[in-house]
């Protein structure tokens, strides 16, 4: 049961409740051990309620809260497949979980293999020589890999390239992430297929290329064809090829990157390797490379010699990207999940996650406008053109689909489709889930036609209806106040 | 071969296939040109059962020496306090594990609940008024709060404590370099880092000022003194802080700081061999604009009823794309949700407990080593770490430790070379009494 209103924490317990009975101190008590300068004036005014008051508290929210495990989640570019429980149960073995970064590498030999070992898997996944666990997420791996771009042009004094060429369809964190590495996003207009126009990249290469960042499938869910044309215009130029790993779980074991002419690439464990998103993180965000970029990896690598694993550190290197040594326990889950599916599990995966999409978009083209006719790769986009005559819009559909217990596509983008609606299925949902939402999808579509306010006016069967964005950024109320 | 993570039976397919309109799931790749696909199966090996998976990784959990065996007093960035049951639990409920970021409002109410009284947690620990939603960890949280202070003020100057962790400064100078900011760093002085220092490394120039408190030495450094010397030259100064230690040192808030940025492992989260682990982010109002990453808000939706949405996005990489404040998208939810759960669960009284009870254990620790002649580096006042001389070869005495169950401290020697011979010990309130006389009992027999 889902109760009408939920107090915030801070209105429930009282003073003097507490939640754990932690022991009693062992030594011996001193005063004053910290200067009254440095003292805490006002205890902090936290909570006061009991266990049961907490976890009902919590329980009562996550019964607010739709997951992967809850329904369906075609959430385009996010590739909400299943997380497997096993995975969950071995990151939280001791041995795994009750492992200090610091320690002697003598005594972590079994993290130290899970490392070493998940790095050549994924490096044999990728087509990439070498792989850098410490990214902490998707655009943290941007982040990495542009500041090894920069590093090898810097090492070879080419030190005029500061520019990354960026289509108008990929990720905002494209941009943004070369913007964060104190370098100029050059975009370029796209196909409008979303493909690259090879004229309008021969114009921007120059000699201040430092890469073109790309994402393949593209964020239309279409694959690139011309990538080797692509690749040799930007190498030819001087520059590098960034591979934006967020959609690569159309094509393990068919394809892959490094294969394509990419030199950096990032994987996202928390998309394409099952491990849960956790609500926005923790993910993981690997970065693979070409041989001619090892030595700018951040610091320390794992390295195997004479049957042991220890710490190595580059001259050359970047730096580090987090203090110690990544999102271990997200990588434990991702590497658990390889060995489950093995090679041939892999490539399996991604042609039933291509399969998928590819029939929701045939059995939704009459329904709903779909602009590209050619087969999809893990997601297809459509639009709500064919609804726009009623006075609906992308997101009125969305909304709707709230009542119909699904979450919603991801909905305007890419920005270069009009009223984008992004389904990304994935390999893990059965063919009666996709009929059930392919079902609803076109009763949407009647009802957009037949019942304009019922689909205008949604949701109707949530908590909240549609909440107040402008009012909570005009006047931003981002914390509790005693009243 | 069928795998259980893949549902379609062989009748499922060809049924599909067939409302597509092709014979082989292959003619889907038709755009992938022969030339790049992989024309042999991936190197990955046969697949595993779940029984054979989890056999595996028991195997090498086991090739670990993990602190339920062994007594910790490592510290240096990841600490081993106790984590309340009631953590694991709220964070096993896979309505929030399994969700992606709150895009769709009516759905993840539970979720943006859970995270604005995170935002709420962290200010009323930190004294700020506003918080984000999580960074990826205390290292980056500091970095970003470096290149906010710089683009802030329109300076290039970061000026950092040399007892800030070395790898946070190690993080900060990745992070810098390529925008050309300047690191300038600031030595210490018995421990800790005085005014008269800081006061020959800051100037006009100076857009950010950065000091750990406690400090990597566990020492604890005058934060109002040298929050007034970087305001007087018009910089702004974010505080490092320990979580924990909060619950009995002032909250930096509370002194002037500008941002507090640390590393929130410490509240509930597993020590994990480095991560996932929490960044949090506070600041000014002034600057609640320019900060990076997720911020919730309150709101009320269209019957009046309450109600929480991300908010402020025009700061964010998916709506200003190359003109963000920063890149970051997903960032460490879950370990924030911890954290909240952790806070809401040791509750107002049993918050200040464990910061006392760590102060406590760690000052008997530090006597009863003092006892036995083994001396104690700097004077400064500490919370839960110090720094002890000793008269062998570090890694020698911590091999030794280790055979009485024991995980020593850090040696020093590795990050600063003038500190070579010393160990800095960490005690939490998770070490027993009994534990520390052990401790004292293998370092002593190395006095």
């Amino acid at each position: 049961m889902i109760l009408e209103r939920q107090p915030l924490i801070f209105e429930l317990g009282k003073p003097g409740r507490k939640a754990v009975d932690l022991p009693k101190l062992d030594v011996p008590e001193v005063s004053n051990l910290i200067p009254e300068k440095y003292a805490r004036t006002n205890k902090a005014a936290l909570p006061e309620l009991s266990q049961l008051e907490l976890i009902r508290h919590y329980t009562q929210l996550s019964n607010r809260n739709f997951g992967v495990d809850t329904g369906f989640y075609p959430l385009g570019s996010c590739t909400m497949k299943y997380n497997p429980k096993i995975n969950e149960d071995i990151s939280r073995y001791e041995g795994l979980s009750l492992l200090h970064p610091l320690q002697d590498s003598a005594t972590v030999q079994g993290a130290l293999e899970i490392l070493y070992k998940c790095e050549q898997a994924l490096a044999e996944i990728s087509g990439m020589k070498a792989v850098t666990m410490q990214p902490a997420a998707g655009a943290h791996g941007e982040l990495t890999g542009l500041k090894l771009i920069r590093a090898y042009h810097r090492d070879r004094n080419d030190l005029a390239r500061t520019k990354v060429i960026v289509p108008d369809s990929a990720h905002g964190t494209n941009p943004a992430s070369a913007a964060v590495c104190g370098m100029q996003a050059v975009e370029i207009k796209s196909e409008a297929d979303g493909s690259i126009d090879l004229e309008a990249l021969k114009a921007v290469v120059g000699p201040d290329t430092a890469a073109l960042m790309l994402t393949n499938p593209s964020t239309l869910g279409l694959f690139e064809n011309k990538i080797e044309a692509i690749a040799k215009i930007v190498h030819d130029a001087g520059g590098l090829l960034y591979y934006d790993g967020a959609n690569s779980n159309a094509i393990m074991g068919i394809v892959r990157p490094g294969d394509m002419g990419f030199d950096v690439v990032h994987l996202n464990l928390h998309k394409t390797f099952s491990t849960p998103h956790g609500g926005g993180g923790p993910g993981s965000g690997p970065v693979g490379v070409k041989e001619a970029l090892v030595k700018f990896l951040p610091n320390p690598r794992v390295q195997f010699c004479d049957g042991l694993y220890s710490w190595v550190t580059s001259d050359k290197s970047i730096g580090k990207m987090q203090a110690f040594h990544g999102n271990f326990g997200i990588i434990v889950r991702a590497y658990a999940y390889i060995l489950s599916m093995g090679g041939e599990g892999l490539r399996k995966s991604s042609e039933d996650a291509v399969l998928n999409a590819n029939y929701c978009k045939k059995m939704l083209e009459e329904a709903y406008d779909s602009p590209f006719d050619r087969f999809c790769m893990h997601e297809c986009v459509l639009t709500s053109k064919k609804q726009k005559q009623y006075g609906i819009h992308t997101l009125d559909i969305a909304k709707r689909l709230l009542d119909y217990g699904y979450h919603p596509p991801t909905i305007y983008f890419p920005m270069i489709v009009e009223e984008a609606i992004m389904i990304e299925p994935t390999e893990s949902e059965s063919k009666e889930t996709l009929d059930g939402f392919i079902d609803a999808m076109k009763k949407i579509a009647v009802e957009a036609a037949t019942d304009t306010e019922l689909v205008h006016s949604a949701p109707h069967n949530t908590i909240v209806s549609r909440l107040d964005e402008t009012l909570a950024a005009r006047n931003p109320v981002v914390k509790w106040a005693a009243q | 071969m069928t795998w259980s993570y893949l549902p379609h039976t062989a009748e499922d397919r060809a049924e599909m296939l067939a409302a597509i309109g092709v014979k082989d799931t292959m003619e889907l790749y038709a755009d992938v040109p022969d030339s790049i696909r992989l024309h042999r199966p991936l190197a990955l090996g046969e697949p595993l059962s779940e029984r054979e998976v989890a056999a595996y990784f028991k195997k090498l959990a086991a090739a670990n020496a993990n602190l339920q065996e062994y007594a910790c007093f490592l510290g240096a960035g990841a600490y081993d306090h106790f984590i309340p049951s009631t953590v694991g639990h709220v964070l096993s409920r896979s309505e929030f594990y399994t969700a992606y970021t709150q895009y769709q409002p009516e759905i993840s109410q539970g979720y943006l609940q859970a995270l604005w009284e995170y935002q709420s947690m962290i200010c009323e620990i930190t004294g700020m008024p506003v918080s984000n939603a999580s960074m990826y960890d205390g290292s980056t949280a500091m970095a970003e709060a470096a290149l906010l202070s710089c683009h802030a003020t329109r300076r290039n100057e970061i000026v950092v404590a040399r007892s800030v962790h070395p790898n946070y400064r190690t993080v900060l100078g990745t992070y810098a370099k390529d925008f050309g900011f300047v690191v300038k760093e600031v030595g210490f002085t018995d421990g800790v880092t005085t005014l008269e220092a800081l006061s020959q490394v800051v100037s006009k120039n100076t857009g950010a000022v950065i000091i750990q408190n406690p400090n990597f030495f566990g020492n604890l450094e005058d934060l109002s003194a040298l929050i007034a010397k970087t305001h007087e030259v018009g910089a702004l100064f974010t505080a490092v802080s320990d979580p924990i230690a909060l619950g009995i040192l002032e909250a930096p808030g509370k002194q002037g700081a500008d941002i507090v940025v640390g590393e929130g492992q410490p509240l509930g989260l597993a020590i994990s061999f480095g991560g996932p682990y929490l960044g949090f982010m506070a600041a000014t109002a002034k600057l609640m604009r320019k900060l990076p990453g997720r911020i919730i808000g309150e709101t009320v939706d269209k019957n009046g009823k309450r109600g929480f949405v991300l908010t402020l996005q025009a700061r964010e990489q998916h709506i200003r794309r190359d003109k963000a404040t920063s890149n970051i998208c997903s960032n460490e939810a879950l370990c924030a949700l911890a954290a909240t759960v952790y806070l809401s669960t040791v509750g107002k009284e049993g918050y200040a407990e464990v910061a006392s009870q760590c102060l406590q254990k760690a000052h008997y620790a530090q006597q009863a080593l003092a006892g036995h002649g083994i001396e104690t580096v700097f004077k400064a006042p500490f919370f839960q770490e110090f720094v002890v001389k000793l008269s062998g070869n570090i890694a020698e005495i911590n091999q030794e430790l280790l055979k009485e169950g024991i995980i020593g401290g850090l040696d020093l020697g590795c990050y600063y070379p003038e500190l070579a011979g010393n160990m800095l010990l960490c005690v939490t309130e998770n070490r027993t009494k009994a534990q520390i006389d052990a401790l004292v009992v293998g370092l002593g027999a190395k006095a």
